[in-house]
């Protein structure tokens, strides 16, 4: 198998996204003595051309899916959809990041679990975190927030949908006499310093 | 004839958790059975999600470090390393080689220290208690080196962005080395004990099968995915710290036996060639050290100012005991805090390899494949709320003494 190089990969995908290309940037990152580098390729695309884009990434090796992450940009929320390719090679493995915003007036984006099964935890987790919907998900249920969690508050948006004043718990505001169920004797108080000693 | 219908109950749901069937940290089961056997399964984390990443983009970066320790009581560098590295690709800070290599040399100490305690909770599930006590009294070992080398027996807190905050001196390389031996000798016995036993055999072999095929499109990592012929990991695939500078092999079990089954029992293989293999790790970057200084940035208070003149995304990546950790960071100018910060961690990836590992097998073997991909939950889940649930009917230690009894069971049909 020849291997592509990052930039041949990048342009290969551009050809795939079509009018959805938005940006592409290839970066390097060398550690330890010997310098060797690890490589990396961002991809920025409209929502329309993440599946054709991934289509043409699957021929040039079945990705692994690590995770999808996000970033709550304003009036958008950005999905980095994180694959590797070319795993299985020493030192050849390419991060590639397809990066898709949505705009916060249509936070919808197709479901990937259609190419590659693994996502489906992270796009379940993306759905009740940051309230985007991940159109013909297999399961759509919530994963990691429990069923009492209400509606319409999503924990890792950073507008008015994100979490209120009122469910944050601050430890330290809440004072130990204030703990519920807290029948603790108070802590001991420190004893009185002497007069007149100077440290 | 008349024949008469009679209406059997086709098969019952039942739920495990979310007290955990093997470890003792909460998610919860939910199984369709036929008698003995499991027709269907599901899984609910959640339930230790303490909002990790919520709290991180409200804090500075080195705050988020402390706080990314944090996440995981096993893996204390992990989270760390993998942070820092995606802080210093944003902010172009070259780290010096010395701190690359102590940065890996703790993290192979922390992976055997890692699966010496997974061995011993795989034994414990099976009721194999006595190599349960092997298997934690020799980890106390790189516990104490841990603690000889950083100060603490977890959380080694020698993590900083740009380096490391210890040194490990040449005069400490000869207590490394003691350490090194004893795990040598330690590897034979645990071996002996896990891989000839008959009973441990017979419990795992061809149970919880992961194929080769499931693993490539479930994308589990680390020994999960390695243990069904998936070549996967980063220290290999993707260089970083150290590891770019040696020669190293994934760990398959088709090394030590000649075929990949991926089952319970190839897990188990996987991880002891790990811990043979980290050794050998530990003992090339000792030898290859090089000098020089610790850190890029000795002072936090220039760290931040730099960290908050710098804009960018970045991913850092380390192999964990249980796989491939991920941080997505991204910093804006003029701002201390992450404006985004996504944590992966290793068992994230491979919760959804349960389902096919548990369809098919029976209730009493639920412990040990629920304990074979290693699961951490609170590295995984990352949001707090405990919720009441009144539905537990199997408790785990009702589980536990299923699958006591059924390796019981199966030593007496051996005895006949």
């Amino acid at each position: 198998m020849s291997l592509l190089t990052p930039q041949q990969i990048a342009d290969v995908l551009q050809a795939a996204a079509g009018a959805g290309f938005v940006s592409a940037r290839c970066t390097e990152w060398a550690e330890g003595v010997k310098g060797r580098k690890s490589k990396q390729v961002w991809l920025k695309i409209a929502r329309e051309s993440l599946i054709p884009t991934l289509k043409r990434l699957v021929e040039i090796q079945y990705p692994h899916v690590s995770v999808i992450a996000f970033a709550d940009t304003g009036a958008q929320v950005e999905l980095m959809y994180h694959f590797h390719v070319y795993w299985g090679i020493p030192h050849e493995e390419i991060l590639v990041t397809l990066a898709v915003p949505l705009d916060k007036t249509d936070l919808r984006v197709p479901t990937i679990t259609g190419i590659i099964p693994g996502a489906l935890t992270s796009e379940r987790e993306k759905q009740e975190m940051l309230g985007i919907e991940v159109v013909d998900i297999p399961d759509g249920r919530r994963l990691f927030l429990p069923e009492d969690f209400p509606q319409g508050v999503y924990p890792w948006r950073k507008d008015e949908t994100g979490i209120p004043a009122d469910m944050v718990k601050n430890l330290w505001a809440t004072g130990r006499d204030n703990l519920q169920f807290n029948d603790n004797p108070p802590p001991p108080a420190a004893p009185a310093a002497p007069q007149g000693e100077t440290k | 004839m008349k024949t008469i219908e009679v209406k059997k109950p086709s098969g019952y749901a039942t739920q495990i958790g979310p007290a955990h069937p093997a470890l003792k940290e909460p998610v919860m089961f939910s199984l369709d059975i036929e008698g003995e056997c499991i027709k269907k399964a599901d899984f609910v984390p959640g339930m230790a999600h303490r909002g990790v990443e919520w709290m991180g983009m409200r804090r500075n970066c080195i705050q988020v470090m402390y706080l990314a320790e944090r996440i995981c009581g096993i893996c204390g560098i992990t989270h760390s390393i993998s942070f820092v590295r995606a802080v210093e690709q944003i902010a172009q800070i070259q780290v010096p080689n010395r701190a690359h290599y102590i940065r890996s040399i703790v993290g192979e100490l922390e992976r055997i220290h890692s699966h010496l305690l997974w061995a011993g909770v795989a034994a414990h599930e099976l009721g194999f208690d006595s190599a349960f006590y092997l298997a934690w009294r020799v980890r106390e070992n790189v516990m104490d080196l841990l603690e000889y080398l950083t100060g603490n027996r977890v959380h080694y807190a020698i993590i900083q962005i740009g380096g490391v905050r210890r040194d490990i001196v040449p005069d400490q390389f000869p207590r490394i080395e003691e350490s090194m031996k004893f795990f040598e000798d330690a590897y034979d016995k645990l071996a002996a004990v896990f891989l000839d036993d008959t009973t441990v055999q017979m419990r795992c072999r061809d149970c919880g099968v992961l194929t080769n095929d499931e693993a490539r499109e479930l994308c589990p990592v680390g020994p999960t995915a390695r243990a069904s012929g998936i070549k996967k990991d980063v220290r290999v695939d993707h260089p970083y710290a150290a590891y770019g500078d040696l020669e190293i092999d994934y760990m398959t079990p088709d090394l030590l036996t000649g075929e990949v089954r991926g089952d319970v029992y190839d897990r188990i293989i996987t991880r002891l060639l790990e811990v043979k293999q980290s050794i050998g790790i530990v003992r090339q970057l000792l030898a290859q050290m090089p000098d020089g200084p610790l850190l890029a940035i000795p002072k936090p208070a220039v760290l931040l100012a730099k960290l908050k003149g710098v804009a960018g995304e970045a991913v850092g990546r380390h192999e964990a005991p249980r796989g491939e950790v991920m941080h997505y960071v991204r910093l804006e100018a003029g701002k201390d805090e992450p404006s985004a910060w996504k944590v992966k961690a290793s068992s994230y990836s491979n919760y959804l390899s349960w389902i096919p590992m548990m369809e098919g097998e029976q209730i009493a073997d639920i412990p040990i494949i629920a304990a074979s991909i290693d699961p951490c939950i609170s590295c995984t889940d990352r949001v707090a709320l405990v919720r009441k649930d009144s539905r537990q009917i199997l408790t785990k230690e009702e589980l536990h003494r299923l699958s006591v009894e059924k390796t019981r069971r199966i030593q007496a049909s051996l005895l006949k």
